[in-house]
């Protein structure tokens, strides 16, 4: 992975002083709050319901033992001994200080992190496919890119203040594991007929109140003008998105209300002007050095299957179910990538506690290539690179650890935002609800009988617990006071990206975890087989079934 | 107002008309783009030194062919979370190159100084009192860049790459 060289570990000390003084500067009066909001925004700093939050980066949702230590240790320190791994591949903590988070930031240069563009109307945090060079359907590994979009984005002197916040996601492999068709821009690396590599380029995807798909712009990029047409697309933006509504403001509007056709003109002009008179493009002499960093790790050359493994997996069920659910293939033979669920049943998705983390450090360091750790956008973590025999011994310390909960991709692995526990936007509650269908669906047979069904609910119309790309999606909603949820079908984040269409009338907390059940029991009745997951089973029957099995027949 | 030019706070030589006063010969005029489109000879005619003032939603192709007849663009900030000056304050020197001056006016603050500088400012009217010590030391808080820009500094990706610093990156 990624390590900083002198430049980098100057420039975040810098940002993190420039920060220092700013807090001060608050804190004596110098600064409103109305001043310091955009300011301490940019170093991820937001003001939630009860108390300060911060979101500390994880570019790309990368990052070694050493820097989990340390997330540890902040929680432990700062907050209240846990830290929340949200969609976006980053970390927040939910009660840290004001009057801390200067040190806060210098504990994260320590090793190599900050929080700088984790909020605010700017180029947030880039996100990649979690398995990025480990995956066997890799075209080429997506993070040398994203470290070059994070450094080309940091402190952008143009794109500091945009029209709203500017989300950039990249895939290296065929199947999209990052929801790069919700993203503002969408990257997916893809190879020509001549060979070279270069992206796929996708621009105005989104969710939010008015969710839309990625409309493609450009077929084909070569990889080394990446940072121009970004640059033109981001210019363009910049100059023509909309400011008179912030609920207008995204590029999915400009996309919406300009139109794909002419937007991409407008891209496209603009970036040839751009390579004629600078050069905006990184040295090639820079992609090598920062290439150089993504090499495969030291891979042993190992048989295709264990033995021991095999053995174990068919002595022990508990086990053999684990592997059937969180163990992934990998590139090279005898290695696998493993899932760490942060969705225990009745849990709250995406929170870790401060020894969970330490712990997973530590088996990292035993276990995984590099020791090295991915936060995925499903909120669990992974280590990309694992031995298969070492597989079994690594379990038996996750599961010590409630960290080893058999269901990835299952019912139970629910994304949730953080809703009105925490969050000053949110309309509903969305934890209770996730941890009450979690408990709902405890029994790990049957969630592994259902089979691969994607839940996600956001607690309002922000929808960052991404409710429209779940096959089934919940949004909470205030209706005159109290906390009700609506449901959507049909939603999905991957290749077929679509956005789920609402069932009709909703549903108060306690009815719609009923309702998720006879959507779920309507489904097993209709279903062809067990081969035939609940998402295909949607599009081949429609939606008519399970709403008539929701409200009665006359609505359907 | 004040303004900062080079680093220090400078006399105003310049005065912003509205567009219903007569301009005076003696007196550098900054004048709005409506004004400048509709009197542009008179106005070339009357006053030696001329700048045009640019709103927010004014894209400085309005202007392109008029550049060598000004010695100041003024871009204004509405409010500094409206970033679309930025951009127009590097299309004026990169693409159309413009070597006047091009002012940042509006809601001008130290924290927004060393993206304004790196863009293409190089004049900002700041409220009274604001001293210029604090804009100095806001661009020497960061000064190292990843990005090309406006600017002529070196960037990270190129001091990496230069012999001398890219020992002490080494060290």
């Amino acid at each position: 992975m990624y390590r900083y060289d002198e430049f980098d570990a100057r420039f975040v000390k810098q940002r993190v002083e420039q920060y220092r003084g700013q807090v001060a500067r608050r804190l004596s009066g110098e600064m409103t709050e109305d001043e310091f909001k955009p300011l301490r925004l940019q170093n991820g700093l937001y003001l939630q319901l009860h108390a300060y939050m911060l979101r500390v980066a994880i570019p790309y949702g990368t990052l070694n033992a050493v820097q989990m230590r340390k997330l540890a240790h902040i929680a432990r320190t700062y907050d209240r001994g846990y830290g929340h791994f949200t969609t976006r591949q980053n970390i927040q903590y939910n009660w840290p200080k004001l009057e801390d988070s200067a040190d806060i930031l210098d504990a994260l240069a320590e090793v190599e992190m900050h929080a700088i563009q984790t909020s605010g109307n700017c180029i947030r945090n880039t996100t990649a496919d979690a398995y990025a060079g480990a995956a066997a359907d890799e075209i080429e590994d997506p993070r040398v890119w994203c470290e070059i979009i994070r450094q080309w984005s940091t402190l952008h002197p143009e794109f500091a203040f945009l029209p709203r916040k500017f989300k950039i996601a990249v895939t290296g492999a065929a199947q999209d594991r990052a929801a790069i068709r919700v993203h503002d821009i969408g990257l997916a690396i893809k190879r020509n007929e001549a060979g070279e590599i270069g992206f796929e380029v996708l621009v105005g995807g989104g969710q939010g109140r008015t969710p839309m798909i990625a409309k493609k712009i450009r077929d084909f990029l070569p990889k080394d003008y990446l940072l121009s047409y970004l640059e033109a697309i981001l210019r363009v933006y910049n100059m023509l998105g909309r400011r008179d509504n912030k609920y207008k403001a995204r590029i999915k509007i400009l996309v919406h209300e300009t139109g794909t056709e002419e937007l991409t003109r407008m891209i496209e002009e603009e970036w040839e002007a751009l390579r004629r008179v600078t050069s905006i493009d990184i040295p090639p002499e820079e992609v090598k050095r920062i290439e150089a960093y993504f090499a495969p790790p030291a891979f042993e050359t190992l048989a295709d299957t264990n033995v021991a493994f095999e053995a174990k997996r068919f002595e022990d069920k508990a086990f053999a179910q684990w592997v059937r659910h969180n163990v992934k293939p990998h590139r090279v033979p005898g290695y696998v990538s493993v899932d760490i669920s942060l969705k225990p049943v009745g849990g709250i998705p995406g929170d870790a506690t401060d020894a969970q983390m330490d712990l997973i450090a530590d088996l990292t360091d035993c276990y995984a290539l590099e020791s090295e750790i991915r936060v995925t956008h499903q909120q669990n973590l992974v280590l990309p690179h694992v031995k298969q025999s070492d597989l079994y011994a690594l379990w038996q310390a996750l599961a010590a650890a409630e960290l080893a909960t058999p269901n990835s991709g299952l019912i139970s692995d629910i994304i949730a935002c953080p809703g009105l526990d925490y969050c000053g936007l949110a309309n509903a509650r969305s934890i209770p609800v996730s941890q009450a269908i979690s408990n709902r669906f405890a029994d790990l047979e049957q969630q592994a009988h259902i089979g691969p069904l994607e839940l996600k609910i956001s607690g309002c119309i922000n929808a960052c617990g991404h409710h429209h790309v779940g096959h089934i999606g919940i949004l909470g909603v205030d209706r005159k006071g109290e906390e009700h949820y609506q449901l959507t079908l049909g939603g999905r984040p991957d290749n077929e990206a679509a956005i789920g269409k609402i069932t009709g009338p909703g549903f108060s907390a306690d009815g719609i975890v009923d309702a998720v059940e006879t959507v779920v029991r309507t489904y097993l009745n209709i279903r062809l087989s067990e081969a035939e997951p609940f998402i295909d089973c949607l599009s081949r029957v429609g939606a008519d079934p399970f709403k008539e099995r929701l409200y009665g027949e006359k609505a359907a | 107002m004040a303004l900062i030019k080079n680093g220090t706070l400078a006399a105003d030589i310049w005065h912003r008309y509205d567009d219903d006063t007569p301009l005076q010969a003696d007196i550098p005029a900054l004048v709005s783009l409506e004004r400048w489109q509709a009197e542009r000879e008179d106005i070339l005619a009357s006053t030696a030194d001329i700048g045009v003032v640019l709103r927010a939603d004014q894209h400085p192709d309005a202007i392109t062919g008029d550049l060598p007849r000004l010695q100041v663009v003024a871009l204004e900030f509405p409010a500094f979370t409206d970033g679309r000056a930025y951009s127009y304050a590097r299309l004026l020197r990169e693409r159309l190159g413009f070597e006047g001056e091009i002012r940042a006016i509006g809601n001008v603050l130290r924290d927004q100084y060393l993206f304004m500088q790196r863009t293409g400012f190089d004049a900002f009217e700041v409220k009274d009192g604001v001293t210029t010590r604090a804009f100095l030391a806001a661009i020497e808080e960061v000064d190292l860049y990843y990005q090309a820009s406006a600017d002529t500094a070196q960037t990270i990706w190129q001091r990496r790459h230069t012999t001398e610093d890219a020992s002490a990156a080494a060290a």
